[in-house]
């Protein structure tokens, strides 16, 4: 049964105000059923307040031979990074 | 309370505790044998909503009892130590699951029933039964959404999987007849619950109606000859078998607990 489904990606919110972040991926018929699904097997225990669902097919990832020259150039460029502010401690998930 | 609405709104929680109880026992043989993972977490998350109805019923029944007889009884005296006369639940809830479609049909049925009648049932002057059945009615309301999706899927799906839910909805169909009438206790409850039968046969003719013709599954006559007697504990020859395996744990050694 499963080699017929195609497989989906599962994205989850874990509560408003929050980014989906991704949650792993299950096999379903369409998109109803996934969502379904991911209901049943990813928020049964309070995940989650909202789902996202889409085919593992349309998702284009890089190449991990690719990785140095798209990631290792930002190594030594501190300056991009906000850490000469002074954040107020009531503001979280910065 | 008088003795008598006591002893009708006992019969009646033992009803709704019962029904949920077997129905999910039973659906709870598919855990490990789902034909795919996620359907198996599925069906395991329903049998769970229905055994948490359930004991919500029975403990609302114990402290009806309680208050009528001298004798102090739990929640696991009314599951595990009653023999199959004395449970009242809805003769389809005992049958075997069958195959994939036999069990889905079943859901549909079953918790288009418990939709409609919830959906009564949370306007009861009984407190507690609203109550009970408020907080079920949100898990029953996926039930009915998730059954009939399996529905229409295998009714609209391949020329095996019509064959396979058209079977089971026909062979499930004169178990349904059961719902809509009423055994002594519930009659003598209808004025005070103001549950109208008639009108919840009707909600569920037509929900049923609109998934069997969105899956292509012609709806049965409504004429045929329908089996009842769960409601005053006349069951199949299924029961007993559930039932043997369901207490023996609590016959063989009473009062375990986890």
């Amino acid at each position: 049964m499963n080699q017929q489904e195609p497989l989906w990606e599962v994205f989850i919110r874990s509560k408003q105000g929050l980014e989906h972040k991704h949650a792993g991926s299950l096999h379903a018929a369409d998109a109803e059923m996934a969502i379904e699904n991911a209901r049943d097997v990813y928020t049964r225990r309070m995940e989650g307040v909202s789902i996202w669902v889409v085919e593992s097919k349309y998702i284009h990832a890089t190449n991990p031979d690719d990785s140095e020259s798209l990631f290792d150039p930002a190594n030594d460029k501190v300056y991009r990074h906000p850490t000469f502010y002074n954040l107020p401690d009531e503001l979280k998930y910065m | 309370m008088d003795i008598n609405y006591k002893n009708d709104l006992l019969g009646y929680t033992l009803l709704l505790a019962d029904s949920s109880l077997i129905m999910g026992h039973r659906l709870s043989e598919w855990t490990g044998h789902g034909p795919m993972l996620e359907q198996d977490i599925a069906i395991s998350n329903i049998a769970l909503d229905l055994v948490g109805q359930a004991r919500n019923f029975y403990q609302y029944a114990t402290q009806i009892s309680s208050s009528t007889s001298e004798k102090e009884i739990t929640e696991d005296d009314l599951a595990y130590l009653r023999d199959a006369n004395e449970f009242k639940n809805l003769l389809i809830t005992e049958l075997p699951n069958g195959d994939w479609a036999k069990t889905i049909g079943k859901v549909l049925f079953f918790s288009t029933w418990q939709f409609y009648l919830y959906q009564k049932l949370i306007y009861a002057p009984d407190k507690q039964i609203a109550a009970i059945a408020e907080k079920s009615l949100k898990e029953v309301t996926y039930h009915v959404k998730w059954s009939s999706e399996w529905v229409i899927r295998l009714g609209d799906g391949t020329q095996e999987s019509k064959m396979r839910i058209e079977k089971a909805i026909s062979e499930l169909w004169p178990y349904t007849g059961e719902m809509f009438v009423p055994a002594a206790f519930e009659s003598s409850l209808q004025n005070t619950f103001s549950i109208d039968f008639t009108s919840i046969k009707e909600d569920w003719n037509s929900k049923i109606k609109r998934v069997l013709e969105e899956a292509t599954i012609e709806f049965p006559s409504e004429k045929i000859w329908m089996h009842q007697g769960g409601k005053v504990g006349k069951h199949t020859e299924h029961l007993g078998f559930i039932l043997a395996e369901m207490q023996f744990m609590q016959r063989a050694y009473p009062g375990l607990e986890w």
